[in-house]
């Protein structure tokens, strides 16, 4: 299966570890120092009101990381669910319109309950550690962010049990669909997104002024950690979509209760016009869930290949240029909702010119690999499946951008397997990824690796069993967003559903390592991976909960 | 430091606000955007010129199609399926419209070009689209259409597809638009 995975003992680590963040002179002495004198009368505070009150990265960066693999299990129930009534055609398990607002709450859940706060949280826990800060910029605002999405979130769910049910017109939620032919509780989802897009919002400005202005002298732009670098970009993205966000579903909100017709033809308005706005905010968004992504992987494979990463700059350049491509291909998305040619092209070859800083990005792993010397842990493991998966997720992206061909792709299962394999193995896998990797640094504990070598090999033949099969079904015709369907699709509906099922399960064993690796004591030493290269990996394992009072010096 | 991180704040907070108001510009964008370069297939809503020129020969064939919206429970049909016209010459025709219900309803009709390409060649010089129709119960109404063909269409529109769809406005009017006209 994999070669070299024998267990690296700590003490083997800190022997290696001699040459390996020498650029950071003086951290170590810096930080033991203040621990030792100043530390004691400024730990956490106790109990409940810690959480409530906390204005600490590390803190509000855990409590972001579990409100969502909460919500990362509410909407994987979600998806069981409508996987369980897919297992065989005809109507079994639940009706229709329940089928329509599980998949339409699966995929909000995910999206801005589960892979967008899981990133926050990174970022709450590794930008101050990695840039030499001693805390976020803003850590009050930082608090607010966190606490308004529990209560949007339940907003959200609440829906579920309200009359006429929860949102049932897709993640996308299009006009007329949301609106004219919308249940009555479309207002409570409005006012969640809004509150949603607030969150993200503020953590985005929080992630920005820290990043501008909060480094340790010496560290230039251009010595960043590429994860600092790609949520730097991300945050920007955000600042400039989620506004737009929010007013499409202002827009919505008034065609609803004040009588305008910004989507109601009938009044002057026009149903696509929705569809521009939404992806105008829609493309961008899916960049916001990968590129945070990118920035980890391009962590993780330099550290298990002990090699630096290649082509550092390429990497912050193409990452950039991704994101500047991103505001101009959002109409890829509709080309069946009849534009004109010169549209039909425009986007077409706008879209596949993301291939390229994309393709620049693999090859900048793989030669980050090549003749490295590759230990497979765990994190390493999500990694690779990460390059491998999303490159075929890129693919099937560059066909679906071939605007001749999606008139026969739209809308089918052909869709639905591309955006998971770029959003399951790509960015849940690199959360996941990221979690084993940091999360020696955050409890002080090593997780168990044979655990979650097994978990990782049950994700990944999990998810290649769920999603590889919709290729086909997609391609022979069927449908998205249908609870029922055609007699051909059967088989491969089953297999699917298995796969679902399989990969659902082996969560749990990601949830009892990470309870395992806080309760039980297995010492990680602190620079925890032999070939870890970074400031974080500076400071004791686990992390103090004040680091960096005093800023590092950076060479 | 306290007053960098303010200066920055506040400008990422003001271009939080010009994306919330650019989201709403985009309404009017998206249309000044697709007028100038023409891409769009959008009917133009105001009358265009009344023209009875006829230095073009060239003839193309129109057709009309009529849709009801969703529930909208009048008969509506056009009264010509379809004609031959030369370019630049203005011709009429109607579409017929009866209300079957026992109610007072009011109606919009919505129109529609096919190919796109040739939505900005077709002048309409009066449209009951203009305006919204009421009807009377069980009243029927023929409303008329009248339209030119600029002739500098593109050579090989050889046939145009103008559909109306029929919206029911009756509560909408009574709450809103009859303030506005």
């Amino acid at each position: 299966m994999t070669t070299g995975t024998e267990q690296i003992t700590a003490a083997e680590i800190e022997t290696a570890e001699a040459g390996q963040n020498e650029s950071f002179e003086g951290v170590q002495a810096d930080t033991d120092k203040h621990t030792d004198a100043t530390e004691h009368h400024h730990g956490p505070a106790k109990g409940i009101s810690r959480w409530f009150f906390t204005t600490n990265h590390k803190d509000i960066g855990s409590m972001y990381l579990w409100f969502s693999l909460v919500m990362f299990m509410v909407g994987g129930c979600m998806a069981l669910m409508v996987r369980t009534e897919l297992f065989q055609p005809g109507l079994q398990f639940i009706q229709p319109d329940f089928f329509n607002q599980m998949t339409t709450m699966h995929g909000l859940i995910m999206v801005f309950g589960a892979v967008m706060p899981a990133f926050v949280g990174l970022a709450n826990w590794m930008i101050p550690m990695m840039v030499g800060a001693p805390d976020m910029a803003l850590p009050r605002l930082n608090n607010w962010s966190f606490w308004i999405l529990p209560f949007a979130f339940s907003i959200m769910l609440m829906t579920l049990f309200m009359e006429g049910g929860g949102p049932n017109f897709g993640w996308t939620f299009y006009a007329p669909l949301s609106t004219t032919f919308a249940p009555p509780s479309v207002t409570y989802f409005i006012f969640a997104v809004h509150m949603m897009g607030i969150s993200s919002i503020m953590g985005a400005i929080n992630v920005i002024v820290t990043i501008l202005n909060m480094r340790a002298p010496g560290m230039d732009m251009m010595k960043l950690p590429l994860f600092v670098w790609t949520w730097l970009i991300t945050a920007f993205l955000l600042i400039l979509v989620m506004p737009i966000l929010a007013g499409v579903v202002t827009m919505m909100l008034m065609d609803i209760h004040f009588g305008t017709s910004f989507f109601n033809a009938a009044g002057g308005g026009d149903p696509v016009l929705f569809q521009h706005i939404f992806w105008f905010f829609g493309h961008p968004e899916v960049y916001i869930m990968i590129l945070p992504a990118f920035g980890i992987v391009s962590e993780i494979i330099p550290t298990f290949a002990r090699k630096k990463l290649f082509g550092y700059s390429s990497m912050v350049y193409a990452t950039s240029s991704i994101a500047f491509l991103s505001f101009i291909v959002w109409a890829h998305h509709m080309f069946t909702v009849g534009m004109p040619l010169a549209g039909e092209l425009f986007f077409m070859f706008a879209t596949m010119l993301i291939a390229v800083p994309t393709g620049v990005k693999v090859f900048n792993w793989v030669a980050t690999m090549f003749r490295g010397s590759m230990t497979f842990e765990t994190p390493m493991l999500f990694a690779l499946a990460f390059v491998v998966l999303f490159s075929i997720g890129g693919f099937s992206g560059l066909m679906l951008a071939i605007a001749p061909a999606d008139f026969q792709y739209h809308d089918t299962y052909f869709v639905v397997a591309h955006f998971h394999y770029v959003l399951v193995p790509g960015s849940i896998f690199s959360i996941m990824a990221a979690a084993y990797y940091w999360l020696p640094k955050w409890t002080g504990n090593y997780y168990d690796e044979k655990m979650g070598k097994i978990h990782f090999w049950l994700s990944f033949i999990g998810i290649n069993i769920t999603f590889f099969p919709m290729h086909f079904v997609g391609l022979a015709g069927m449908p998205r967003r249908v609870p029922d369907y055609a007699l051909q699709f059967a088989d491969f509906n089953a297999v699917s559903t298995v796969g679902a099922f399989l990969f659902g399960f082996s969560q749990l064993l990601f949830i009892y390592n990470v309870v395992c690796c806080i309760r039980k004591k297995n010492q990680a030493s602190k620079q925890v991976w032999e070939g870890a290269y970074g400031l974080e990996w500076t400071l004791p394992s686990p992390a103090p909960y004040h680091s960096f009072t005093k800023p590092p010096k950076v060479d | 430091m306290a007053v960098t991180n303010n200066k920055l704040i506040i400008k990422l907070l003001g271009s939080t606000l010009l994306m919330f108001g650019f989201g709403f510009a985009l309404v009017p964008l998206y249309d000044v955007f697709c007028q100038v370069t023409g891409i769009n297939g959008k009917v133009d809503l105001t009358p265009g010129a009344y023209s009875s020129r006829s230095d073009s020969n060239r003839e193309i064939k129109i057709q009309f199609i009529a849709v009801n919206n969703e529930a909208m429970p009048w008969k509506f049909k056009p009264k010509e399926f379809s004609m031959t016209v030369k370019l630049g010459q203005t011709y009429s025709t109607a579409y017929i419209a009866s209300n079957s219900t026992a109610n007072y309803m009011v109606a919009q009709a919505v129109p529609s070009v096919s190919p796109s390409e040739a939505a900005a060649y077709l002048q309409k010089v009066d449209c009951f689209c203009f305006n919204r129709q009421p009807l009377e119960a069980g009243e029927r109404k023929e409303m008329g259409l009248a339209f030119n063909i600029l002739p500098d269409m593109p050579a090989h529109i050889k046939t145009i597809t103008l559909s109306y769809t029929l919206f029911d406005i009756t509560q909408a009017s009574s709450k809103v638009l009859a303030s506005t006209d």
